[in-house]
């Protein structure tokens, strides 16, 4: 959140209700006086100590400023464990497409496993011609790719299932959704070495965790874009993440992008695995469950402003979020200042890419009184997030996951911002 | 032969050539696994019962295991409590009132209960129990939801066979539906 609390010259008139400007309003040429200085009183400029004498050492793998403390990951586990639950990512102190790694959500289901690289194994076995075993090593040397791609865990959002608004914010609502650049070598060429016998039409993939969390995956999805992954944004996988290696399946929820990665089976049908019967169905208002749901719905949330971010005056703000789709593409965002009754498209940061965030702007010229801040996202097949009245109209309440109903903040006079229901 | 056929029979061994060349230039740095290597780390159980052990046991065996192993999270008899409810809950999906997904009301294979303990529990020692013991806590379970009688054995044979009173009641996602 940016704030620069100069006037407003009078020909920049708002495109939406209360006080949304156009998304490109920041790039014009307009906007020199839009930062115009403010009258402020005299301020000596200090000589700071680290301006004078030599700063600190270098050190191997660096950290954040100290400064930065609060910018961490929240958690709550399970009763009677400590790393079995979720860490959520705290995206309204964060910015761009990427999620640094210290910060990606995890999800656990029997801790982070301490894996030893070198005798860990990966096997590919079942309905092929030649089951395989492969070393860490030995799959360094095959071709590599990047895919900059989102991670979702299924039951993010879930709380927007409430009947009242958690008095929470965007961390506590959506953290668990994370982006990086994920690198390693494509399934599909080690299945193909393998040998897919025709009859095979899924895949099983297994951790190496205690709790040998385990999916069935389409074949189909195995042999398109789905990836091993060995590095992180650059580094190796980290071991919240699936250290050595996990799977990576572009847009599907994170359940199923199996960390710690040791086995693939392939089969003819799904296993019926507790997490794809028991756990990640959708039970709907007459008590069936709808089963494998895949994909992750288009989805945006407004990080800046959100709860913790006081606004501090009114005059002119950025406005910023995030939008996501395991569909494809996000093609357009629009915000709300009104709670819903008028929109203006944001500007769609670059690079926009399948199934990544998507980082969106808009210029906002708050008047100090009570506003009401929505997104709305569409991707490319033309999906529109819907509301929370829509969603659970088709959903109901009776689940907790593929919660992606558009979030509501209301801004109060004070400039405080507050989770509601729209 | 004519030229047609002479051309379709070359042009589908040239494919078959360069699908062998293609293949050639995979790295192939897989060690082929072996049947026992395989046996070893293969422990999932699909729906048909296939890869479920031999062994077996009954809910009267099953109590005890739960006694030593599985109460301290789940409760006296499945109630849960710190952890997951094992049992109650059938009928209780549709409705008003928030549904309580047990094994007994949700679950809709027990071949996933007998392949999920063996693999996840118990949760500070996963992959600690017997065959036997396996079979008869989820015999346990499922005799504790109404599901199998007190005299029913579990094993390779029975257990794909029980039907959770939940099996139809899963509806493959498709979107915009």
């Amino acid at each position: 959140m940016r704030k620069n609390g100069s006037p407003v010259s009078s020909d920049r008139d708002p495109v939406a209700g209360n006080g949304l400007l156009d998304r490109r309003l920041f790039l014009s040429a307009g906007a020199a006086a839009l930062g115009s200085a403010l009258p402020s009183k005299a301020e000596e400029l200090p000589i700071e100590p680290w301006m004078k004498l030599p700063g600190s050492p270098f050190v191997g793998y660096g950290q954040p400023s100290k400064f930065e403390s609060k910018v961490a990951r929240t958690f709550a586990s399970l009763p009677g464990t400590t790393g079995t639950g979720a860490a959520r990512t705290p995206h309204h102190l964060l910015d761009g497409m990427i999620t640094p790694n210290g910060v990606h959500f995890e999800r656990s289901h029997s801790g982070i496993p301490d894996i030893n690289p070198d005798t860990h194994r990966l096997l590919i076995h079942g309905l092929v011609k030649r089951p395989l075993i492969f070393t860490l090593e030995s799959l360094e040397r095959y071709p590599r790719e990047s895919c900059i791609a989102f991670l979702e865990c299924g039951g993010n959002g879930q709380l927007l299932y409430q009947k009242e608004p958690a008095p929470v914010g965007v961390q506590a609502i959506h953290g668990l959704v994370s982006c990086a650049e994920w690198t390693g070598v494509k399934l599909s060429v080690l299945l193909q070495e393998a040998g897919v016998d025709s009859a095979a039409k899924w895949i099983l993939a297994e951790g190496a965790d205690a709790a040998g969390m385990s999916r069935s995956i389409p074949l189909a999805k195995a042999m398109d874009d789905a990836l091993i992954a060995l590095y992180q944004n650059g580094e190796r996988v980290r071991p919240s993440n699936g250290y050595p290696m996990r799977l990576l399946l572009p847009g599907y929820e994170g359940n199923m992008n199996v960390k710690w990665l040791r086995r693939i089976k392939l089969t003819e049908g799904p296993m019926m695995t507790k997490d794809e019967t028991s756990k990640y169905t959708i039970t709907l208002p007459d008590g069936k469950s709808l089963q494998f749901v895949f994909p992750q719905e288009g989805k945006s949330v407004i990080t800046q402003p959100s709860p913790g971010l006081t606004l501090k005056g009114s005059g002119l703000y950025e406005i910023s979020g995030l939008a996501w789709s395991g569909y494809g593409k996000i093609t357009e965002v629009e915000v709300s200042a009104d709670g819903g009754k008028s929109w203006a498209p944001a500007a769609l940061q670059p690079p926009v890419l399948s199934k990544a965030l998507t980082r969106f702007r808009i210029p906002w010229r708050w008047n100090g009184l009570p506003a009401v801040l929505q997104s709305r996202a569409t991707d490319e097949s033309g999906y529109v997030q819907p509301t929370r009245e829509k969603m659970i109209a088709a959903r109901g309440t009776r689940t907790i996951y593929h919660s992606n109903a558009i979030t509501t903040w209301a801004v109060s006079d004070k400039g405080e911002v507050k989770h509601v229901y729209a | 032969m004519s030229m047609r056929s002479a051309l379709l029979i070359a042009g589908s061994i040239l494919a078959t050539t360069s699908a062998i060349a293609f293949a050639a230039e995979s790295p192939n740095l897989g060690r082929v696994a072996t049947p026992e290597e395989i046996a070893a780390w293969d422990i999932s159980i699909g729906p048909d019962g296939v890869g479920l052990p031999p062994g077996g046991g009954t809910p009267r065996q099953g109590e005890a295991v739960y006694a030593a192993r599985c109460v301290a999270c789940h409760a006296e008899k499945g109630a849960g409590k710190p952890n997951d409810q094992l049992v109650g809950g059938q009928g209780s999906l549709p409705g008003d009132r928030p549904p309580v997904k047990t094994v007994g009301s949700f679950w809709p294979y027990a071949t996933t209960v007998f392949d999920y303990v063996r693999r996840a529990m118990p949760y500070n020692e996963s992959k600690s129990l017997s065959n036997d013991e396996l079979y008869a806590v989820v015999a346990y379970i499922l005799n504790l939801n109404g599901i199998i009688a007190d005299n029913d054995t579990m094993d390779e044979q029975t257990l794909p066979k029980v039907k959770m009173p939940n099996r139809d009641g899963f509806v493959t996602f498709s979107r915009g539906k």
